[in-house]
């Protein structure tokens, strides 16, 4: 049965195989969890939870320090006067911290669904 | 009684049109019987007998038993011209402007396992992006490419298969496909 399949026919179920694994690897990546970051709107950068790291936004009252650690997102600090999204602490998967006096807004695009149907 | 001033002359070519048509409605059918867990992945078996006449006939009578088999499976199914027989001839439309390219290629190189696969990723493609632009837009439905994409990889090889399989152990062209 096997040798009924043609060199050409091989070519093309690797290069499907492969097309599907990167497919696959991007998909894994996206659902990993993302950090959108933004600012005054407009997307400030895109983050991956999966790498530690603090991102400073400067906003127009000042620096906002966005900490990403161990798979978690908070805003560690803020200018704004009353520390909302600071206080805020840690952001669940789904959840959005907004800074809106320095008009910064951080959101933990971890794969949550609002709805599924068919 | 008067005889009937309309007469319908089938040639040969028609009945085994006809016939092979038959055969792919009848798989076609039972194969909606099968209980599958995700919808929209099944294993498109009626696409063995586009290919097995792809290979015997031509182009010309696969299209035909192709396009017989989705009007008429639809029908049966209760399915013609809602959505999913849209999806269905969008799929089959296009698999077969692919597999009318694809048959040229060299045979030596080429043969029914390959053909099918690409006949097999063309359908799934064009199914999900006419979801895409047409049923849901907005929905991010390319991500459900990869596990589509990965059934379609796997049923598509299966076919080819049987295709082969089927081709080999009915060498004669003039034998009867049922």
């Amino acid at each position: 049965m096997w040798h009924d399949i043609r060199p050409g026919d091989w070519l093309l179920a690797g290069a499907g195989l492969a097309l599907i694994a990167g497919l696959w690897l991007r998909q894994i990546d996206s659902l990993e969890g993302r950090v959108v970051i933004r600012l005054d709107g407009k997307v400030f950068q895109e983050a991956s939870l999966r790498l530690n790291r603090i991102i400073e936004v400067a906003g127009p009252l000042g620096v906002s320090r966005i900490e990403i650690r161990a798979g978690r997102v908070r805003v560690a600090a803020d200018p704004s006067p009353r520390q909302l999204c600071v206080r805020q602490g840690w952001i669940p998967p789904g959840g959005a911290a907004v800074c809106l006096p320095n008009r910064v807004s951080v959101e933990n695009a971890a794969a949550g669904y609002d709805t599924l149907n068919y | 009684m008067t005889p009937s001033t309309i007469e319908l002359i089938a040639s040969p070519e028609d009945r085994r049109i006809a016939g092979l048509a038959a055969a792919a409605i009848g798989l076609t059918l039972a194969e909606a019987a099968i209980p599958l867990p995700i919808p929209g992945i099944k294993p498109g078996l009626a696409n063995i007998v586009t290919l097995v006449v792809l290979y015997r006939y031509g182009w010309r009578s696969a299209a035909w038993v192709a396009g017989l088999r989705i009007v008429a499976g639809a029908l049966a199914l209760g399915q013609f011209l809602t959505p999913a027989f849209v999806l269905s001839l969008a799929g089959g439309v296009m698999s077969l402007a692919v597999l009318a390219a694809v048959i040229h290629l060299p045979p030596r190189w080429f043969g029914p396992v390959g053909l099918s696969l690409l006949a097999a990723f063309t359908h799934i493609g064009t199914q999900l992006l006419v979801v895409d632009v047409w049923l849901l837009p907005g929905a991010s439905i390319l991500g459900l490419l990869p596990l589509f994409l990965s059934a379609a990889w796997l049923t598509g090889i299966a076919n080819g298969l049987a295709t082969t399989h089927l081709l080999k152990s009915n060498p004669h062209p003039e034998e009867s496909p049922s």
